[in-house]
């Protein structure tokens, strides 16, 4: 904008953004004619200037709806030179919604057309000039040629956007590139973004750069939750998502079989799932198609025990421990950090999120410590209760309940000695925690003695993690917690 | 009639464009590219699917439990009176009428009776948009709410929804040939072709002599040249009324009724759609206030997004883990403009005429562009321009006015003609529809045509408009979207055309189209009665709404007399 040739010409551009203000009217949007009026100046320092300039106004792009983020010029009712009065339709708009008139407020002339008939221009943008006096109309016209081409620049590097993104665009791709095999998708990065049509509607409605946006759909595809995620915010509510069509045959048929079950019995009431209650329930059942197996362990925890009644005091919870002592074992065993995304491969994650169940209200959710074995105990608890805070108060993100690499659920503090879980789609492995108990053990040497034993039984995917895997995994957590001095680190 | 008549005839250069006397019209450029083959009434071509009165079908069934039996051959020595080529709509309006003319029929079908409507066609594509309709419902919270319901997430049984299609079909096709059987039509299993003059072979070599040939052999769907169709993931409407797949992304190539349809079944069921279409606006063909509505409506709230005034100029299916590619040129300059991944690709570029093999070269026909030329009373026109006797062709084959209850009506008007009484169908009668959510529906002339036509007869144009949000029973069923509209002559009262989108649309033509086809004056229709609350009153509005100058017409006769 301020590429302008005259410095006389580039002072009223830079005070439209200020100037804002003074079209404050235009919202009174009921009677579906807006003045779109501002003045070009107002900066007080320009006091001499703006006695000359405030004559030749700009007619900028109105906003006709609450989300209307740019309009089409449908129409011209004036041509340039023409003269208006106030009150006079000048020019239509169509927005996502409708076409409306713009009316003038000003008497005048139509000095130049900025934005042509068919075109675009976001809200807010200048469209027309309004000149005073017919004196004013050649000034206007100069000035008129200097914005179209110092705006048409931007409009063009906007647009060039969607169709053919720089080369930037996949240098972010490293950032969320896995460690290891998935080589196939990096090199497909390269190649130009692919984005869906609901990602684009959505990306240009929450002004993400789709081109900065790494996709994870099919063929390495920029999908809406891709755009979402990259928005910070939550799946619409308005509208459900449609059922996901591969999932839907088993998710129909098992519908059926619970429609076949017989009537309620008198008395009973019915009550829908909530939002969050079908997902976990389409969740559990997409579960079904997972071959799981799950392997016990009982670990030791008076050394734990110890240290948290150290720590307790510091604001550490019991959970950041725990997802701190697993944040680490994965560390070390990443294929149980690694999810089966396609039947055919490895997806190895390349950081360690621990998501953590939590019942709340009628439902259930996971918040997820991301990072969990790079981050410190303290901060692991912060960031603990800062999500938990969220999670009752409902004001999760989608990254902050959906990035999980692995699964914590922990029933230990209602006496739960040992249970197994459901492996949650997307994720390789879960692990579930159990009280920790005053056991008699004997060791090696045939001497009784108490100590607080806890068990943990992970469930896993067999396609991806085996027996071994997990066994060894569940060797080094033990490890882990029966010393974990390491943990405060 | 006599208005009727004098209607079709003046714009005979609209409806008929493919004669050969107006080369001028022909537009093969549309055919290929946007599912449009006529620039008047180019709309019609891909509106197939998506309208056909089987009513017809039930109607005729009573009619004919009196009338009965199929005619005595005449004395004449031919094996019958009436052979109809093609059991698909058309042929089956024919034949039902020429039975209840008395005369004796065939008709010969190569593949199923019912042809592309009933089996391939507007009939399992309702029962696929029933589906998206209620889906649609279902998954709309606010609209639901907004009754105070509350529903669980919807979600669907793709196999469900493609058994309901197929049933509706097998049902519909055993009601159309069950309806033929009763009144004794002779239906002849065989590919049939012409050999002469009132001479036809069907199957292998059985030739049977009729005094009149009706040719009702259809279309279908049209694939430009360089799309590869596997029947997976590069599709027509074929393959896409089965609904082996909903795909997470499907380009549609075409914006026309086919594809809006489409577009309409797979966001219900949770595809996102990507519109390829040649002309510079979606939706060429309707009146442009409607499809600026419908497209704020149907298109950009939901999930789909478009590239227009391009071809598809490759289309490659999905296979070695790649996507479908289809590769865009700019349809001006013809320069690639870009590529597209997506899951699957749906051509609906509109239907080309089923017409090889049938034998024409036997009797002197050539086809344009596949289509058989006729004449307004559907006569054959042979490659000299003459008239070939005896033998007629309706429905798709002509071109003319695809549509599955334009050919029944081409055919009814075949069989008045053979049992003498001369008749010429008002092409401009015909209502047209596209099943969306909500419906569009219209009749006549879009309102550039009647201005460009007022233009040059020399008279005015006026214009009435009302909204589904001034409809109690609209508003009631929370779904005031929409608007309808009528252009009409204020000097006379005569109604042009009218353009129905919102709720219900398709059933709402009808009184238009009636007035048209009877001549029926907007000065009379205006003090008819309709019930309320009904969704009917939108008409009745446009009619009230109208300004006429002339006085009401005291008899049915004196509208005559103004004609």
């Amino acid at each position: 904008m301020a590429v302008s040739s005259s410095s006389f010409l580039s002072t009223p551009s830079l005070s439209n953004s200020k100037s804002k203000s003074t079209i404050s009217f235009s919202s009174s949007i009921s009677s579906f004619r807006h003045v779109v009026f501002r003045s070009s100046t107002t900066t007080p320092s320009h006091r001499r200037a703006m006695t000359v300039r405030s004559k030749i106004r700009e007619i900028f792009m109105p906003a006709l709806s609450s989300t209307m983020t740019e309009g089409k010029i449908v129409s011209w009712i004036k041509t340039e030179g023409e003269k208006l009065s106030k009150g006079e339709s000048v020019v239509v708009v169509e927005s996502d919604k409708a076409d409306m008139d713009v009316e003038t407020f000003y008497d005048g002339y139509l000095a130049a057309i900025v934005v042509g008939e068919g075109e675009s221009a976001p809200v807010g943008a200048a469209i027309g000039l309004l000149a005073e006096t017919e004196a004013e109309i050649e000034e206007a016209k100069s000035k008129a040629a200097s914005k179209s081409s110092s705006s048409s620049a931007p409009a063009d590097s906007a647009e060039a956007v969607v169709p053919s993104p720089p080369p930037a665009t996949s240098s972010p791709a490293p950032a969320i590139a896995q460690p290891s095999p998935v080589t196939e998708t990096v090199s497909d990065g390269l190649r130009k973004t692919v984005a869906t049509p609901y990602a684009k509607k959505l990306a240009k409605q929450h002004k993400v750069d789709i081109g900065s946006v790494a996709g994870t759909g099919p063929f390495g595809r920029i999908t809406a939750s891709d755009v979402e995620a990259a928005a910070g915010i939550a799946p619409s509510v308005a509208s459900p998502p449609p059922p996901p069509p591969a999932a839907t045959t088993p998710t129909a048929k098992a519908k059926a079989s619970t429609t076949n079950s017989p009537p309620p019995l008198p008395g009973a009431s019915i009550v829908p799932f909530t939002a969050m209650q079908s997902a976990v329930s389409k969740n559990m059942i997409e579960s079904l198609s997972v071959p799981t197996f799950r392997v016990g362990y009982p670990v030791n925890t008076d050394a734990l025990d110890a240290l948290y009644e150290k720590v307790k005091p510091k604001g550490v919870t019991m959970t950041a421990l725990l997802a701190k002592a697993v944040g680490m074992a994965l560390a070390q065993h990443p294929v149980v950090n690694a999810s089966c995304k396609d039947g055919k491969s490895f997806s190895y994650n390349g950081s360690i999120n621990v998501a953590v169940a939590v019942a709340i209200g009628g439902g259930l959710i996971t918040p997820v410590l991301e990072d969990a074995d790079k981050l410190d105990l303290y901060l692991l608890s912060q960031k603990w209760k800062e999500l938990v805070g969220k999670a009752r108060s409902k004001q999760l993100q989608p990254h902050e309940y959906n990035s999980g690499t692995f699964t914590l659920s922990n029933l230990g503090m209602f006496g739960v000695d040992r249970f197994d879980a459901i492996l949650p789609p997307g994720q390789g492995a879960i692990m579930a925690v159990g009280a920790s108990k005053p056991t008699v053990v004997a060791d090696k040497d045939g001497f009784f003695s108490v100590k607080n034993k806890m068990m943990v039984n992970v469930t896993a995917d067999h396609r991806i993690v085996y027996g071994a895997d997990l066994a060894a995994f569940l060797q080094t957590f033990a490890k882990i917690v029966e010393n974990p001095d390491s943990l405060t680190l | 009639m006599q208005s009727a008549f004098s209607l079709s005839f003046s714009h005979s250069s609209l409806t008929t464009p493919n004669r050969p006397l107006s080369p001028s019209n022909a537009a093969p450029r549309n055919l290929r590219f946007c599912g449009l083959r006529r620039e008047a009434f180019g709309f019609s071509q891909s509106k197939q699917l998506t309208s056909c009165r089987l009513q017809i079908n039930s109607r005729r069934i009573k009619v004919s439990a009196a009338a009965a039996t199929n005619g005595a051959p005449s004395k004449s020595s031919f094996d019958y009176d009436l052979i109809i080529i093609g059991a698909g709509v058309g042929g089956h309006g024919a034949a039902l009428h020429a039975v209840e003319k008395g005369l004796k029929t065939a008709i010969i079908e190569g593949d199923v009776v019912g042809g592309t409507c009933v089996n391939r066609g507007c009939v399992p594509s309702k029962a696929l948009l029933a589906v998206s309709g209620r889906m649609r419902e279902l998954q709309n919270e606010h609209h639901m709410k907004s009754f105070g319901l509350q529903v669980s997430a919807a979600g669907y049984d793709r196999q469900g929804v493609a058994d309901h299609a197929s049933n509706l079909a097998t049902k519909i096709r055993n009601n159309l040939t069950n309806s033929m059987k009763a009144l004794g039509v002779d239906i002849l299993t065989g590919f049939g072709s012409v050999l002469g003059p009132q001479k036809v072979k069907y199957g292998k070599d059985n030739v049977i002599t009729a005094k009149d040939i009706i040719i009702a052999t259809g279309s279908v769907p049209f694939v430009p040249k360089g799309i590869e169709v596997d029947g997976k993931t590069v599709i027509t409407s074929d393959h896409a009324l089965k609904l082996e797949s909903v795909p997470d992304w499907i380009a549609i190539v075409g914006s026309g009724y086919i594809g809006l349809e489409f577009s309409d079944v797979y966001t219900a069921l949770g595809s996102e759609v990507t519109f390829i279409e040649a002309l510079d606006q979606l939706m060429p063909g309707f009146d442009p206030e409607i499809s600026k509505l419908a497209q704020r409506v149907l298109i950009n709230p939901r999930k789909i997004d478009y590239h227009t005034g391009v071809f598809a100029s490759k289309i490659t299916p999905a296979k070695d883990g790649r996507p479908v590619m289809i590769e865009l040129i700019d349809a001006k300059t013809k320069k690639p403009k870009d590529t597209l991944e997506v899951d699957t690709a749906l051509i609906a570029t509109g239907r080309a005429p089923f017409t090889n093999g049938l034998g024409l070269e036997n009797i002197n026909v050539a086809t344009q562009r596949g289509f058989i030329p006729v004449d307004e009373r559907m006569r054959v026109i042979d490659g000299n321009g003459k008239l070939v006797p005896n033998l007629y062709c309706i429905g798709d084959a002509n071109g003319k006015l695809m549509l599955a209850h334009a050919a029944s009506a081409q055919g009814i008007s075949v069989v008045e003609q053979v049992t003498g009484r001369d008749h010429v169908l008002n092409h401009l009668s015909i209502p047209a529809a596209c099943f969306t959510h909500p419906e569009i529906s219209m009749v006549g002339l879009t309102e550039p045509q009647a201005r460009e036509k007022a233009e040059k007869e020399g008279f005015k144009v006026s214009i009435a408009k009302t909204s589904f949000k001034a409809n109690t029973k609209a508003l009631a069923e929370n779904e005031g979207e929409g608007i309808a509209k009528m252009i009409y002559r204020p000097d006379n009262g005569e109604i042009l055309g009218v353009h129905i989108f919102g709720l219900h649309a398709a059933d709402l033509i009808h009184e238009a189209s009636n007035a048209i086809a009877l001549g029926t004056r907007l000065q009379d229709i205006k003090l008819a009665v309709h019930a309320h609350p009904t969704l009917s009153e939108v008409v009745d509005e446009l009619f009230k709404a109208a300004k006429v100058d002339s006085p009401v017409s005291t008899t049915a006769q004196s509208v005559k007399a103004v004609v």
